[in-house]
């Protein structure tokens, strides 16, 4: 997870990583449907950034970009990581004045990316 | 530590195995496996505890060796996967500050970077060096992967020497970066560029090409990898900039060439090692380009097979950045879908953007100014560069409405002017000035006719009417919601309630953008490439909304042509209809020239054409019938065929020249003539046809062009209006000559001038003309009669040869000419030769004739002239020359019962006035008036006056019930009766010819009672009386 500088590089790098998010879903999808794994793994590795997915029973992806540089983290940080990402997503769906689509504006999910952020750096 | 686990292991299994000696599986192979692990377990160890790493690594490879070389790869590759790992850690926990002083010599600076070697299974040359101490890190890496690479092959699994490849470059950055080793700017770009193609050259080497394509999702990394790299590259040698590369770019290029060293002797003769790529890639900005683009198509036309589409499209914006970034520097190079990909995006998102009513009035003008701008400014930028166009679709420029074909059959001839009026809507808010609207036209040589069925789509009137394009097709993609409701079994209350779409799946389908990116970019290639068959308008200013554009259709060879795409060119920018639909299609033939005659009926002259004039003059039409020019027509006839020169016409002009024609009306015999047209030949043939009284005369006339193989026939008929006869009338001597001229045309016509004139201009002869009025009006279907005396003076005539000439007009048009009419007869034997008077007498003692008394008929003939002539037969009885006659009482009324025979012959002496009578009974059969019956004269010829015969002859007349005892009177007659009672008793003899009996001519036997009436009274007593009422 990282600062935010070259935006734009890194939407397009989300953007890309779908491609191999899906390809994952459509296989996993036939094979291992009922294994409830929601997390995707490396999806694909470039030189500075290393990249996550996460994808819920309802489709929402998750993306975790990381620095290549951070050796600390390993894949079962990465998983957790997504778990409780995963958990605060949850909680702002079930928010009853929350519109889905909308932006998400929620001091509690903001908190906790943040405190991932900060602990992954 | 890993290491020492599975030394451990090892252990444990040798011991095992050693134990497992006395068994019988035991073999020595597997010993000899475990003793080689037991030895180097003890090197290992040695090497741990010297703690360097360098030898540690060199003596656990030793141990892979000898697994390789027992065959056993994977066991091989696991020391080397752990060495790898080792070696990882090492760099890592050396980056967290964990020095450990043998890796001082990987932190050296970089001095070569010439790339992964993959083709030796063994590179010695590193391996020294890494047992020298001496290595870099990339040498280190570049070995242990090369190794690696080699296992892997030999185990069959290239795609994971891919995966590996591509983390193993990944990795090198990363750890060069965390050792903060010093290397020159490019150089780590050279040795991923050279190391990745190597890898896929590798790969490449020991698959085949459907494997490849099956599995390029593994590969399309590090080919995007390898584009990444060779792009950074060249932004930093200057290779992508405004004036090229400059000194300092140079001497950066030739740093990073000196860093390659010499190429390996491996791939040397190899034309496309990596090596000489990157050189040639460095050497120039073309050549840059030229890898470039390989490079970028190749990955994204992976990413595109594998269906990562966003990846492709990441590749793609690379791309076309840097076309953007070449096209900033006005170096507008050629056609490079990638950057006309985003342009054309951006244009055609202004177009839509401009044609959108929904938008301001202000918006869409300025979207639409974008688009004209970029033409202009590319258009005067790009000068002569024709082929880069920008291509968008015509849909959000203009909607077609409607074409119209001129004519609107859209079949014309060869070079015949056929015009287009396309209909269109033009979208855009302000008037937009094509340089040209052009439909390309796709030209099949078929026989017209052919296609008919085809061009269904067209209107009877020419026109084709585009359907309506229908925006996105809207109406496919309407939401179809429903509600849901979901009640608990239990109690029946509500458990959920929702709405569902229906057609989710139609809606949230991605559209594919592929198609839609592929079609603009071929549709100019095809609207191209056939420039000699197109639809040209040139200069066309569209106003916003409704517009009309006439195109002149090409028509020079003769087949079907069908209109396949629209393009509207506006400077660079092209808008294309891909396809034109329904399909628009005319036709154009070609035939041999053509000639018709028509007569010009409603002429005065009634179908009855007359003469012609020497010189005509031709005039020249053209298909549109417009007249061209006049030239002269010359004309030459002979006896037997008329030549026509025409003057030289253009094709398909029409030719049309007036002629008069010249028909002799038939005099007597039906003889005509007549003269037609064409250099060629004309044959005639000529029969005349009689019907309905009306006279008609068919002509053939053929006419032979030597531009044509068949020659036309053509058929005039000709009808003569009047038709004449004539009659010759007697009164005693005197002689009348009566014509009757018939109209039988529908036509009323004035009459003039009739006269009859004697041909042979006999001075004996005089015709003295009766007629009063010399000018008479002739109505249709009636007649004229003329009448003349005929008087001369001497011997009378044998025979008189006139002619009826007449002057007619059509009554209704006064001042037309008078054209004349003829009529050539001849009258023979003119002169009266009997006259025959028959008489009726009451019976004797009686004062009136009564119905049903007997009266007296009384026959007499006369011999009016000395007959000289030779058609009249004479036979000698008794020294006196006579001819034979044949009476014959003829009552057509049946008003008289003929008692006894009617008919006879007698014998006329050859004298004047010699006079015979015959004496017959009749009985009138009714009261009143009653007509004589009259009597007819025929010349009676036996056959030869020869008297073996004549008995025959008369046996013959026996059954024409002749009287003969009427006959006792004269001596010729009683000794002919004589003959006859002798020849009635041989009538068993066998008949012979038949006698003749011959008419005389119609004006040599007068009737002088001819017309004359008795008076009958009705019986005296009469107790019965028929009355009839009526």
């Amino acid at each position: 997870i990282v600062p935010t500088q070259g935006e734009l590089k890194f939407h397009y790098t989300v953007h890309t990583s779908l491609d191999v998010v899906e390809e994952k879903i459509s296989g996993v999808g036939k094979a291992l449907a009922d294994q409830r794994e929601l997390y995707l793994g490396l999806l694909y590795p470039t030189e500075d950034y290393k990249v996550y997915g996460y994808v819920t029973n309802s489709k929402v992806k998750f993306v975790i970009v990381v620095d290549s540089s951070n050796t600390s983290l390993r894949d079962n940080e990465i998983r957790s990581m997504f778990r409780k990402l995963h958990n605060s997503f949850t909680d702002v769906m079930c928010n009853p004045f929350y519109n889905p689509g909308d932006p998400i504006q929620s001091k509690a999910f903001d908190s906790i990316v943040s405190t991932m952020m900060v602990q992954a750096c | 530590m890993s290491f020492t686990r599975n030394l451990g292991r090892f252990e444990d299994d040798m011991r095992t195995l050693r134990e497992k000696r006395t068994e019988p599986g035991w073999s020595f192979c597997d010993y000899f496996m475990v003793q080689v692990c037991d030895w180097l377990r003890e090197l290992s160890i040695r090497a741990v505890g010297c703690s360097s790493a360098v030898h540690l690594c060199v003596d656990q490879e030793e141990l892979a060796f000898v697994f390789e070389m027992l065959q056993q790869f994977e066991d091989a590759l696991v020391q080397y996967d752990e060495l790898d790992a080792l070696f990882t850690q090492y760099v890592l926990n050396f980056g967290a500050g964990d020095g450990a002083n043998w890796l001082g010599s990987f932190c050296q600076p970089v001095r070569s970077w010439n790339g992964l070697l993959l083709r030796r299974p063994i590179d010695m040359e590193k391996r020294d060096l890494i047992q020298r101490g001496e290595a870099s890190l990339l040498d280190l890496r570049s070995y242990l992967f090369s190794r690696q690479c080699t296992l892997l092959i030999f185990l069959q699994r290239p795609w994971e020497v891919t995966a590996r490849a591509l983390e193993l470059l990944h990795n090198c950055v990363q750890e060069l970066q965390l050792l903060e080793v010093s290397v020159e700017s490019g150089a780590l770009d050279c040795w991923v560029f050279l190391s990745s193609l190597e890898v896929l050259h590798r790969i490449e080497g020991c698959c085949d090409r459907s494997q490849l394509e099956a599995n390029c999702s593994h590969t399309v990394g590090l080919w995007t990898y390898a584009t990444e790299k060779l792009r950074s590259l060249g932004d930093l040698c200057g290779l992508v900039s405004e004036n090229g590369p400059d000194s300092e770019d140079l001497n950066k290029t030739v740093d990073l060439l000196a860093g390659l060293g010499a190429e390996r002797p491996e791939t040397i003769n190899s034309p496309q090692s990596p090596y000489k790529k990157l050189k040639e890639a460095l050497s120039s900005v073309e050549a840059f380009e030229k890898h470039y683009l390989e490079l970028s198509h190749a990955a994204m036309e992976m990413y595109r097979v594998i269906g990562r589409l966003r990846s492709a499209r990441l590749v793609g914006k690379s791309l076309a950045e840097f076309y953007m970034w070449l096209l900033c520097f006005a170096c507008f190079l050629s056609c490079a879908c990638g950057f006309f990909d985003r342009v054309c995006r951006y244009l055609q998102t202004s177009a839509l953007l401009a044609s959108d009513t929904n938008l301001s009035d202000e918006e869409r003008r300025h979207f639409c100014q974008e688009i004209l701008t970029f033409a202009r400014q590319t258009a005067e930028g790009k000068g002569q560069q024709k082929d880069a166009r920008v291509a968008l679709s015509m849909s959000s420029f203009t909607r077609l409405q409607e074409l119209r074909f001129r004519p609107s059959s859209a079949l014309v001839h060869v070079s015949a002017a056929l015009q287009l009026e396309l209909r269109l809507c033009s979208l855009m808010p302000v008037p937009v000035t094509l340089e040209q609207i052009s439909a390309s036209i796709h030209f099949t040589q078929e026989q017209p006719g052919s296609t008919a069925q085809k061009r269904a789509a067209q209107n009877p009137d020419g026109t084709v009417t585009f359907p309506a394009a229908s925006p996105a097709s809207a109406s496919a993609s309407a939401l179809e919601l429903c509600e849901i409701l979901e009640h608990s079994p239990s109690d029946n209350a509500l458990s959920s309630a929702g709405v569902a779409c229906r057609n989710m799946h139609l809606l949230m389908r991605r559209h594919d953008s592929t198609a839609s990116l592929d079609t603009p970019n071929t549709a100019p290639a095809v609207a191209m490439e056939d420039a000699a068959q197109m639809l040209r308008a040139s200069d066309v200013t569209l106003l916003p909304g409704n517009n009309s554009i006439v195109f002149t259709a090409p028509s020079q060879k003769p087949g079907s042509y069908t209109l396949r795409q629209l393009c509207a060119t506006l400077g660079c920018v092209q808008f294309i209809l891909p396809h034109i639909y329904p399909v628009v299609q005319y036709e154009v033939y070609s035939q041999e020239p053509q000639l018709s005659i028509q007569p010009l009926t409603g002429h005065n002259t009634d179908s009855m054409p007359v003469l012609h004039s020497s010189t005509c003059s031709a005039r020249i039409l053209s298909s549109s019938a417009e007249l061209l020019a006049e030239s002269a027509l010359s004309i030459q006839s002979s006896e037997k065929v008329t030549s026509i020169s025409l003057p030289v016409t253009p094709p398909y002009h029409t030719l049309e020249f007036l002629l008069e024609v010249l028909c002799h009306i038939p005099s007597c015999p039906a003889r005509m003539e007549s003269e037609r047209l064409t250099n060629g030949q004309i044959s005639r043939r000529s029969r005349t046809r009689f019907n309905s009284g009306m006279t008609l005369i068919d002509q053939k006339v053929s006419v032979d062009c030597p531009w044509s193989i068949y020659s036309t026939l053509v058929s005039l008929t000709f009808h003569v209006p009047f038709t004449i006869k004539h009659s010759l009338l007697s009164a005693g001597r005197r002689k009348f000559i009566q014509v009757c001229l018939r109209n039988v045309s529908d036509t009323n016509f004035r009459l003039t001038n009739q006269t009859l004139t004697e041909n042979q201009h006999t001075p004996s002869l005089e015709l003295c003309s009766l007629n009063t009025r010399t000018h008479s009006l002739v109505f249709r279907q009636q007649c004229v009669f003329s009448v003349w005396e005929l008087r001369w003076s001497g011997v009378s005539p044998v025979s008189v040869h006139c002619e009826f000439s007449a002057a007619f007009a059509p009554a209704d048009a006064p001042d037309a000419a008078l054209k004349l009419y003829r009529y050539d007869f001849t009258l023979e034997r003119v002169s009266t030769l009997y006259s025959v008077r028959a008489e009726i007498r009451p019976a004797v003692g009686e004062q009136q004739c009564c119905t049903g008394s007997l009266c007296r008929l009384e026959v007499s003939l006369t011999r009016l002239s000395e007959a000289s002539d030779s058609d009249e037969e004479y036979s000698e009885t008794d020294g006196l020359r006579s001819s034979r006659l044949l009476y014959e009482v003829i009552d057509n009324s049946s008003n008289w019962a003929v008692c006894g025979k009617s008919s006879g012959v007698v014998s006329m002496p050859v004298a004047a006035m010699a006079t015979h009578k015959v004496h017959m009974e009749v009985m009138p059969l009714f009261a009143g008036h009653l007509l004589v019956p009259s009597i007819r004269v025929f010349k009676y010829q036996p056959r030869l006056a020869s008297p073996v015969i004549q008995p025959d002859t008369d046996s013959c007349l026996e059954n024409d019930s002749l009287s003969l005892e009427d006959q006792a009177e004269t001596a010729s007659l009683r000794s002919r009766g004589s003959v006859q009672s002798l020849g009635s008793g041989e009538s068993a003899q066998p008949r012979g010819p038949m006698p003749k009996r011959q008419a005389f001519g119609p004006g040599q036997v007068f009737s002088g009672t001819q017309g004359q009436q008795v008076l009958v009274l009705p019986a005296a007593d009469h107790h019965l009386m028929e009355v009839n009422v009526t």
